[in-house]
């Protein structure tokens, strides 16, 4: 039986070639970059060529690019660093109802502490945000707007250009330099566009794990200017931004993946796009199936259903059986037994949200595999159905 | 043969540390024992045909906005008042449908069990012969026994013996504090909606934070029953 993949969005595996440059900075180029010696300042320029590297595709400089221990991390670094530095401007800080937990349960704390005070902004039923919204909620003391650039679970892209104009023209009328503007990148790395001058943001996160680089390393861009508190202290790496010895390794890797995905990005959103929308096609021939998430403005790898009547931990564990590998937003799934917020922030009921599905593709998916995806889902569907004591009305799909 | 409750569970493994949960800081191999794949991915006695069991007793319990739902149709010889048959429909994840299913069998071996001695099961009896279940996923099993109960109800309803009918006891979900699901029933109609009001009420779960998927659970069943779906 063929293993089939399809949970990329959780994590990609490492391309072969970013392997194969990482090596030698394990076993020969490893010293400590801020050491003095021959072999310190071999690893110190390997990692300034890096960031120079990540900067070109960012359209940034390269001391704009701060190196992390991941998405989690930058995303924490900039919804907590941002308002700890400005708390002196004001403390209210916007962001959406869909956001990654690290950017949302990280705000969420820093509000019950009582350092910022919180707007979370709803979105539509398709996932996305409305910018004449976002506006109505800037305030004089708005001193941070973090919104995600591509949802994680449901693959809508947001319209992070339109807000970041937005954001500018407050600035300018109100003749003030805030609020900064922060997104998560992470899904949307090596799929879309991140030159930050075209999305006028201030800060972005992206990781390695999502591009097919090393697990825990990520970044941080920081726009030339922008005052941001270290939320790790030490020996003052990173411009004293993040201390720490530098993960010289996983940084040339990263650079490495990155280059990767900005060269074969077009390609491969073209042949993913007709593998994505086969897969909705052939999996919306299920009776009382729902595709979640907006229907055009979605990232190119995701998809993500709600089948009434079935819960989505079985059949994730029935998809696992067939050698089929995704993902569930269902309680059961989850440790707070509460569905996914993003699909429950899209208005669906909670008996709508236990049944969903993420599907993310990846480079190795082959279009036999989606194949075998529609072939096997109807009859995992209709085995659970009949094991269901509940026959739900689509009314659970509107909102 | 006759099964007392003390019978029903021949083979406790040392992996289910007798029914106890399994903990969720549990890092190596699969989410769930054997037993609970084998009736996840085989389920017995589950109902094929609802048409041939018309006259059957029947018990439900649960919603799919709480994410489970149970349904448990039971045949009993008059004479004996011993099961003979249980079906059962699931809603709900893994462990929901396989704790059904393990009850299912349980409750039907061995020629049957009374009517009583069915009334006596409870989830630790059924995680036992599943040889555990993960912390997180007890909630899942605790409604099969519910159900059960109430199908048995509705069978003495129809075989006019109404003074058998029992009302569900208060269950204790705090094993420390000794907090029933009528203490959260009382304070979801006072208002409180979220676990952390629920705990500003009646402490549940600080002692025996386990339980606190289960009170997650019940705090959405009783909104849900007396305010009505979000």
């Amino acid at each position: 039986m063929k293993e089939i993949y399809l949970d990329y969005a959780a994590t990609t595996y490492v391309d072969g070639r970013v392997m194969d440059v990482m090596r030698p900075y394990f076993l020969e180029t490893f010293a400590n970059p801020s050491s003095f010696h021959t072999p310190g300042l071999q690893a110190k320029t390997a990692v300034a060529d890096a960031r120079g590297m990540i900067a070109k595709f960012l359209n940034c400089r390269a001391d704009e690019i701060v190196f992390t221990s991941g998405g989690t991390e930058s995303d924490n670094l900039a919804v907590v660093g941002i308002p700890r530095a400005h708390k002196a401007r004001g403390k209210h800080v916007i962001t959406s109802a869909i956001e990654h937990h690290a950017v949302l349960e990280t705000l969420r704390y820093s509000q019950k502490i009582g350092e910022i005070e919180l707007t979370i902004l709803p979105v539509d039923t398709f996932g996305s945000i409305s910018v004449n919204q976002l506006k109505q909620a800037l305030r004089p003391d708005t001193v941070l707007v973090s919104i995600m650039t591509a949802n994680n679970e449901i693959g809508t892209i947001q319209p992070i250009a339109d807000i970041g104009r937005a954001i500018l023209k407050w600035r300018k009328e109100q003749k003030t330099p805030y609020p900064y503007f922060h997104s998560d990148a992470c899904q949307a790395a090596g799929v879309l566009d991140l030159d930050v001058e075209k999305l006028h943001v201030d800060l972005l996160t992206v990781s390695g794990s999502k591009i097919y680089g090393p697990k825990g390393v990520g970044i941080l861009y920081v726009r030339r200017g922008t005052k941001i508190e270290p939320i790790i202290r030490g020996g003052g790496q990173e411009q004293n931004i993040r201390s720490g010895t530098e993960n010289v390794s996983g940084i040339i890797g990263f650079a490495e993946a990155f280059r990767l995905m900005q060269e074969e990005k077009d390609t491969e959103n073209a042949r993913l796009t007709i593998l994505r929308d086969r897969l909705v096609d052939g999996l919306l021939t299920i009776p009382k199936t729902r595709l979640n998430g907006h229907p055009v403005k979605r990232l190119p790898n995701s998809v993500n259903f709600s089948f009434l009547d079935i819960e989505g931990e079985a059949a994730v564990l029935y998809l696992d059986a067939e050698g089929i590998y995704c993902s569930t937003g269902s309680a059961c799934a989850s440790a707070s037994l509460n569905p996914s917020h993003v699909i429950l922030a899209t208005g669906l009921s909670y008996e709508g949200a236990h049944g969903s599905l993420r599907f993310t593709l990846g480079k190795r998916t082959m279009p036999e595999d989606i194949e075998r995806v529609i072939t096997v889902m109807p009859s995992i569907v209709e085995k659970l159905r009949h094991m269901s004591p509940i026959n739900l009305d689509m009314k659970y799909f509107t909102p | 043969m006759s099964s007392k409750i003390s019978d029903i569970v021949t083979n406790p493994t040392t992996d289910g540390r007798s029914g106890d949960v399994v903990s969720t800081q549990k890092d190596k191999g699969w989410f769930y024992t054997d037993t609970v794949k084998e009736h996840f991915f085989h389920p017995k006695n589950f109902m094929d045909n609802e048409a041939t069991y018309g006259e059957a007793a029947m018990g439900m319990v649960g919603s799919p906005a709480c994410g489970d739902a149970m349904k448990i149709w039971i045949k009993v010889d008059p004479a004996t008042e011993r099961i003979t048959d249980l079906k059962w429909k699931t809603f709900g994840c893994g462990s929901a449908i396989a704790s059904t299913s393990m009850m299912s069998v349980m409750v039907t071996e061995n020629g049957g069990v009374t009517l009583d001695e069915a009334r006596k099961f409870r989830p630790q009896h059924i995680m036992e012969r599943l040889g555990g279940l993960p912390a997180r996923k007890v909630h899942c099993s605790v409604l099969g026994d519910k159900a059960l109960r109430s199908a048995i109800n509705d069978w003495y309803r129809k075989a006019g013996k109404t003074d058998k009918i029992e009302v569900e006891q208060g269950r204790i979900i705090d094993k420390v504090l000794k907090i029933t699901d009528h203490d959260i029933e009382e304070a979801v109609l006072d208002g409180a909606y979220t676990l952390e009001k629920v705990q500003a009420k009646t402490k549940v779960g600080i002692g025996d934070p386990c339980c606190i998927p289960e009170v997650e659970n019940l705090i959405r069943f009783y909104k849900e029953k007396y305010f009505g779906a979000e």
